[in-house]
């Protein structure tokens, strides 16, 4: 390589000089890279983070390599959803607008532990993927309790701090989490529907509900808030309490199936203007307008371990065009908590039990 | 054949600045969105992947002009250790601004989801859904965004020796179209 002329004179820097010219280069480059530690939480202690979310639920559930840090026992389901007209003018999304759209599903406990009993809880979940003839998915989680104890992420963390394990005890202090919901009266609600919760027998009889708000949005750009609920067609006789044993929920599901699909109805509540959309914590007064958008039917199981949903992850804000997001803060932390414990258990997926057993066969 | 220029091709100039904000911006996107619960996750998120797609179509762009103008040379008495080094950095450089977008778009091929760039344009997938090849992408897809980011910083403390210490041609090149007076 040549030069491309004699270099100019470039009388020599003093001591000074040149101490001042790399100082002034380790500033740019310090700024820049601080900048950076501050932005990616490093220099940022008090931001409530995804991975924090995650720690809280792993310390308080133990960690189960290759499982859902929340919502950890559960089944795989396979059906589709056929649609009415009834929502098409409010949503341009074509799974309102197709007859048939197929989905994978998955009902749950909450709990983080793929082994909790399915009485520790009376409050079962459903989570859908419905994949659009054009590509586009809509995805789901639902839960029975019609709202949510706390309105924001923050509150969720601590709710979950409440009912970490004191490492003097190995238990949570039982002060705590009554302290909590001492000092957020949004609770309130939430505390009065769980005193007369029982465990269902069966997942097959729980209405699922979204909790969280969405905007429908039709072809002419009109948004309309809504919530959803999927209300089960066929009801046992009420008061079908849990049976004795803590793994009913599979077998009676699979049974139920061995019989003919189960079917649920999809009840889109439309708000009214003044009902809060960004507030899961607060139910909306009945006497709202409510569509049947149609009918959620579900063919057969297949175990979590091995099942197609083992390996979605039902992030609320995977959404076709047709829905959107609320401003509820509530679903931002979900993408971002489901995102963190996506990376961890797809990272595990040969520890998951099916896997190991396979590997020694 | 020409003499030797002694400064980039202005077009050259103009990818090289307008990328460095596109690809300072997006490291500093990505790094406060898997940071935050809060709604800038979600607008972040909405920025990345446009941002993503527009800096992949560039570099693409850029590896033309890189190949069909000519550079100018490194100043004759540059220790070899360092003319090493800004070769090998610019090779890194390229390969990272190439490799980061391809890794985000396949690993969100290979979680299964829709590569939804924005509410209603979507990309094809690239991988099949595949749940450990998702976790080997997603953590390429950040380990070689913070190897990026590093090598930005060593690339702009060279730029910025180059010019307030060594006082050679190198950051003229970069800054200006003509000639040293």
């Amino acid at each position: 390589m040549v030069d491309r002329s004699s270099p100019p004179t470039r009388p020599p820097l003093s001591a000074a000089s040149l101490t001042l010219r790399l100082t002034g280069i380790a500033v740019v480059v310090a700024a820049l890279a601080g900048a950076f530690a501050y932005v990616n939480g490093t220099l940022d202690s008090q931001r409530l983070t995804p991975k924090a979310l995650i720690n809280v639920l792993e310390k308080n559930n133990g960690v189960h390599p290759g499982f859902r840090r929340n919502h950890a026992k559960g089944v795989c389901v396979i059906g589709h959803f056929e649609s009415t007209a009834e929502a098409r003018s409010y949503s341009s999304a074509q799974v309102f607008g197709e007859a048939q759209t197929p989905v994978v599903g998955r009902l749950a406990l909450p709990p983080g532990n793929p082994y909790a009993p399915d009485s520790a809880v009376p409050i079962r979940s459903m989570a859908l993927r419905f994949t659009q003839a054009n590509g586009q998915q809509w995805r789901t989680g639902m839960n029975s309790m019609p709202v949510f104890p706390v309105g924001t992420p923050e509150a969720f963390y601590q709710l979950q701090q409440a009912q970490s394990p004191d490492p003097a005890t190995g238990k949570p202090n039982p002060a705590a989490a009554p302290a909590f919901f001492g000092a957020h009266p949004e609770s309130a609600p939430f505390l009065a529907w769980i005193k007369t919760a029982k465990p269902s027998a069966s997942y097959a009889t729980e209405t699922y509900n979204s909790v969280n708000a969405f905007y429908l949005v039709n072809a002419a750009g009109q948004r309309q808030a809504v919530r959803w609920n999927m209300v089960p067609v066929a009801q046992d006789a009420a008061g079908a309490t849990a049976p004795e044993g803590s793994d009913f929920l599979e077998k009676d599901l699979i049974q139920r199936l061995s019989a003919g699909p189960l079917r649920w109805q999809l009840m889109i509540t439309l708000a009214n203007p003044e009902d809060p959309v960004n507030d899961a914590s607060k139910a909306w007064p009945s006497g709202r307008k409510v569509l049947n958008a149609g009918t959620l039917v579900l063919e057969r199981t297949q175990p979590q371990l091995n099942g197609e949903c083992r390996d979605i992850n039902y992030d609320p804000l995977v959404l076709p065009s047709g829905i959107e997001g609320s401003d509820d803060p509530l679903l931002v932390a979900r993408s971002a908590g489901y995102a963190n414990s996506y990376l961890r258990r797809t990272s595990e997926v040969s520890q998951l039990p099916a896997a190991k057993q396979e590997a020694q066969q | 054949m020409s003499a030797q220029p002694n400064h980039f091709a202005p077009l050259a100039r103009l990818l090289h600045w307008l990328m460095a904000l596109m690809i300072i911006a997006m490291l500093f996107i990505g790094a406060g969105m898997v940071a935050s619960v809060s709604e800038r996750h979600e607008w972040l998120i909405h920025l990345h992947k446009p941002l993503g797609v527009a800096i992949l179509l560039l570099v693409i762009v850029r590896l033309f002009v890189r190949f069909s103008t000519q550079q100018p040379p490194l100043p004759a008495d540059l220790p070899s250790w360092q003319a090493l080094a800004a070769k090998a950095s610019h090779v890194l450089l390229y390969v990272l601004m190439l490799v980061l977008p391809l890794l985000g778009w396949a690993m969100m091929s290979a979680a299964g989801d829709p590569v939804m760039i924005s509410n209603s344009f979507q990309l094809p997938s690239i991988l099949p859904a595949n749940a450990q090849v998702f976790a080997f992408l997603r953590k390429a897809h950040g380990y070689l965004a913070y190897l990026l980011f590093l090598t930005v910083l060593l690339h702009l403390a060279a730029a910025l020796f180059h010019g307030w210490v060594r006082r050679d041609d190198v950051l003229d090149s970069m800054l200006r179209g003509k000639d040293r007076g």
